[in-house]
């Protein structure tokens, strides 16, 4: 018993290496984070090169507000991977939420429903159909024990048959200045919707960092037998998961309409952005097991996207070989990604 | 058991690790190893937790290169890594945690990767004939056509060793094989270790418990801090000189002086009348033992040791009170409230610290540091407004444990999962401990863990519940472990069946009424 006190008394002296490590290895995990920066990089040289277009501030306005949307969708996704699930129904509740909302405020001329609420309504309309898929997903996972899979799998097609069904497969146009405000705005030379979005990463990356509950979703996902022994309250912490994670995806599907003008019948579903949507994550350094990643990487990933893209357009390649090519440079930068990575994406 | 039998003189060994060293990081794991096993002799392989212990067996076992040094089979080098089936021709290591594929039979798992039969199509007929002529040749009584999945741990390790002789293999790597079993499976272990190596088969065993090593090993083979510090025929050594060699000079004092402070030192403490925790009637089933009405009160500050055969239900108890298990019918009253059942946030919240049976399951979260796991259960105290909580926050709230337990590591942000399984468990009790439990709940909190680091938990456990007034109850089959309990409580198939109030305890009286005998000592 000595000895235990003699060690108690001896740790005062050990505290400041102890934190002084704790910072090093905190930079180990910030440089793995930034793992794309250099990949990021090449793509803004490769772009300069190709286009002269590239560089300007209209262009790269352009491309933040393309991926804006994506970007909050991801942040969404990243969430739900990292607590252990997955969300296939996401891409699903950015067309539907969106298509409720415009429904709701134009009128039946426009295959509105009629009520032509006001746009401020439509919206918190939006986000409700966002916490209400959220709500249903997670409590048929978490509380139902239906495999996540392909419970969100199914509702996704539900979702986007419900999305075609309401408007006969419409597309919502001549929406009201204050629903496309978010997503087509500019403050100075930059998006509006840039902004919020880089907020929402920035929010949710030191929420998941330097809050209670953030740690508790990393505990969850790395093993929830253990975080739910430790008292952790599991079930409500991921459901509440599934519910911010559909809140984002309505919020990115509000971005998307803003910036086209429009609900296209196959927003979200029909353009199968959830290819995109995971593989950003997933190039980003948030592992499919759960537990690891964070929102530096997440952001990289859609950055990373979104650059490519632009780079195809710019650079003028065939209309109909852009998907096949898209899809190819996300499998590259998959691997290059596993191999950066390390071990982080190995397991 | 009688003294093991010379069976080969100084034969080339069948395998032999030369000079071994490896290097993780700026920690020497193994600093310039050499083992030799012959046939016919069974080697034990001791030493604390981060001796080496696990870094030599997967070496040994080709799952790992060192970086100097070489492993020879029978004076041939050994194959490259990546040549799998070579290494399993050669050696075969069965784990604490069982390898065998639940879902398939028992002759499947026994062919596994080899399957009988002709240009890729199985012939079930001939692979299920062999793997009951194995089975016989080795007197193994498994049936080949059952599912692994419904064999008890002892079965399934047969089946890992009975695959490992159909591959050939005459060199068998047991790590803490008796880890999960109980007492008769354990003596029917050592039958067949005993009936391998006079068969010529070479054993490796790693273990913590000397005395199986003394009962089954020729020769023993202590590692501390990655080097050899004795290499010795059995029967020349006393448990004394093993265990100082283990630890070594400077902590030698802990090992003999401190023992958990044994009953005669907790009598003088004041165990208040106050009822804690009152259990009533409780039913709850399990798998691996139900409670069938049982009934136990804990007092304040009391430390009540529950033990009781595999299957009597020990765990499920400590699972129970703690949330962790659900229970049908039956109270569980803490502080004269009920607890709900299943809810470990809610027994958390009432003041009863968890230290779980299976650590890797429910212990920590690998990924994760050290503070943020010992931590766990007090996140949302040691927040700030907003639920604000700084990382450096939770390392100073975890540095008293950390040097009250001595835990190891490289910082206190080192994830867990790197750690060894003694400091893993450190955490582990770390976390209980933090949440300044009115009851701690501990499940074989020692097990798995090198002598040292046994004694110092059991001793901070002790001295926690000193300290605090809290209670403690310690479910456990490690009859070492509960001598720091006022009072053992046996339960015989999901029943209290005796217990024990007048410590030290006698193992014996203790294994008699753990099988539903009762012995002279025992008060009703």
């Amino acid at each position: 018993m000595t000895e235990v006190r003699e060690q108690a008394v001896a740790t005062p002296g050990l505290g400041s290496l102890f934190e002084k490590r704790s910072r090093r290895l905190a930079a180990a995990a910030f440089v793995r984070g930034a793992a794309l920066v250099p990949v990021i990089g090449v793509l803004l040289i490769v772009g300069s090169v190709i286009s002269p277009v590239f560089l300007t501030t209209s262009n790269l306005a352009q491309v933040g507000q393309e991926i804006s949307a994506l970007g909050v969708v991801v942040v969404g996704e990243a969430l739900i991977i990292i607590i252990g699930g997955m969300d296939l129904s996401l891409e699903s509740t950015f067309g539907l939420s969106a298509m409720v909302g415009a429904w709701l405020i134009i009128p039946t001329a426009n295959y509105g429903q009629g009520v032509v609420w006001s746009p401020y309504l439509g919206i918190v309309a939006l986000l409700a159909v966002g916490v209400a898929v959220g709500f249903v997903n997670g409590l048929a996972i978490v509380k139902g024990r239906l495999n996540g899979f392909i419970w969100t799998l199914g509702m996704t097609v539900v979702l986007g048959g419900i999305q075609d069904g309401m408007v006969n497969g419409q597309s919502l146009y001549n929406l009201p200045t204050a629903f496309n405000w978010l997503g087509s705005a500019y403050a100075g030379p930059i998006p509006v919707s840039l902004i919020v979005t880089t907020l929402i990463f920035v929010g949710v990356g030191l929420f998941l960092r330097y809050h209670a509950v953030g740690r508790e979703i990393y505990a969850i996902g790395g093993n929830r037998a253990a975080a739910r022994a430790a008292g952790m309250r599991v079930d409500r912490i991921r459901i509440g998961v599934y519910v911010a994670g559909s809140v984002l995806a309505a919020i990115g599907g509000l971005m998307e309409a803003g910036r086209v003008q429009a609900v296209a019948a196959g927003q979200g579903y029909g353009e199968g952005i959830i290819f995109n949507v995971f593989a950003a994550a997933v190039i980003g350094g948030v592992s499919l097991k759960g537990g690891r990643g964070g929102m530096l990487g997440a952001a990289s990933g859609v950055v990373l996207l979104g650059l490519v893209q632009n780079i195809l357009d710019l650079g003028g390649v065939n209309n109909y070989w852009i998907l096949a090519i898209t899809g190819g440079v996300i499998l590259v930068a998959l691997m290059m990604a596993r191999v950066i990575g390390g071990e982080v994406t190995a397991e | 058991m009688s003294a093991p039998i010379q069976v080969t003189g100084q034969d080339t060994p069948i395998i032999e690790a030369i000079g071994v060293s490896k290097r993780f990081g700026s920690t020497d794991a193994l600093r310039r190893v050499d083992a030799a096993l012959q046939s016919g002799r069974c080697l034990g392989l001791v030493g604390r937790n981060g001796a080496g212990k696990s870094t030599l067996v997967s070496i040994l076992s080709g799952l790992q290169s060192p970086d100097a040094g070489e492993i020879r089979f029978a004076g041939d080098p050994a194959p490259p890594l990546d040549d799998v089936r070579a290494w399993r021709r050669r050696i075969a290591t069965v784990f604490q945690h069982s390898m065998v594929v639940p879902q398939l039979t028992v002759a499947e798992n026994i062919f596994l990767g080899d399957l009988p039969g002709d240009r890729g199509i199985v012939n079930w007929r001939t692979t299920r004939a062999r793997a009951r002529k194995l089975m016989r040749e080795w007197d193994f009584d498994v049936d080949p056509a059952v599912e692994c999945g419904m064999l008890t741990v002892e079965q399934r390790q047969i089946v890992e060793i009975a695959g490992a002789l159909a591959r050939g293999t005459r060199v068998l790597l047991l790590d803490e094989p008796t880890a999960a079993l109980e007492r008769d499976g354990v003596r029917r272990l050592f039958e067949r270790v005993h009936a391998l190596v006079a068969a010529g088969v070479a054993v490796l065993y790693i273990s913590h418990h000397l005395e199986e090593v003394f009962e089954i090993c020729h020769d023993v083979l202590v590692l501390r801090d990655g080097e050899v510090v004795m290499n010795a025929p059995a029967a020349t050594l006393t448990e004394d000189e093993l265990v100082s060699s283990m630890v070594g000079d400077i902590d030698a004092p802990l090992s003999h002086a401190g023992k958990p402070e044994r009953g005669g030192s907790t009598r003088s403490r004041k165990t208040s009348t106050e009822a804690r925790l009152v259990l009533t009637d409780v039913v709850a089933e399990s798998p691996r033992g139900s409670l069938l009405g049982t009934s136990l009160v804990v007092h304040a500050g009391e430390r009540v040791g529950v033990t009781g055969l595999l299957g009597a239900g020990v765990a499920t108890l400590g699972r129970v009170i703690a949330g962790a298990h659900d229970y049908q019918s039956g109270t569980v009253l803490f502080e004269g409230r009920p607890l709900p059942p299943g809810r470990p946030d809610a027994a958390l919240a009432a003041g009863i610290g968890y230290i779980p049976e299976d650590r890797w399951l429910e212990g920590f979260v690998g990924e994760l540091g050290c503070a943020e796991n010992m931590t766990m259960s007090i996140a949302s105290r040691l927040a700030g407004p907003l639920g604000v909580l700084m990382p450096s926050a939770r390392i100073r709230a975890a540095q008293p444990f950390a040097g009250r337990l001595s835990l190891v590591s490289r910082g206190l942000n080192q994830p867990v999962a790197e750690l060894s399984g003694g400091n893993q468990q450190k955490v582990t009790v770390a976390r209980a401990m933090a949440s300044r439990p009115k009851l701690i709940v501990a499940i074989t909190p020692t097990r798995g863990i090198d002598v040292a680091s046994k004694e110092l938990l059991l001793a901070a456990l002790a001295e926690l519940s000193a300290t605090t007034g809290a209670s403690l109850l310690l479910a456990s089959d490690e009859f070492d472990d509960l001598q720091i309990c006022d009072r053992v409580v046996i339960l015989v198939r999901g029943q209290v069946f005796t217990e024990f109030t007048e410590p030290p305890f006698d193992d014996e009286e203790l294994i008699s009424a753990t099988e539903g005998l009762m012995a002279a000592g025992g008060h009703r």
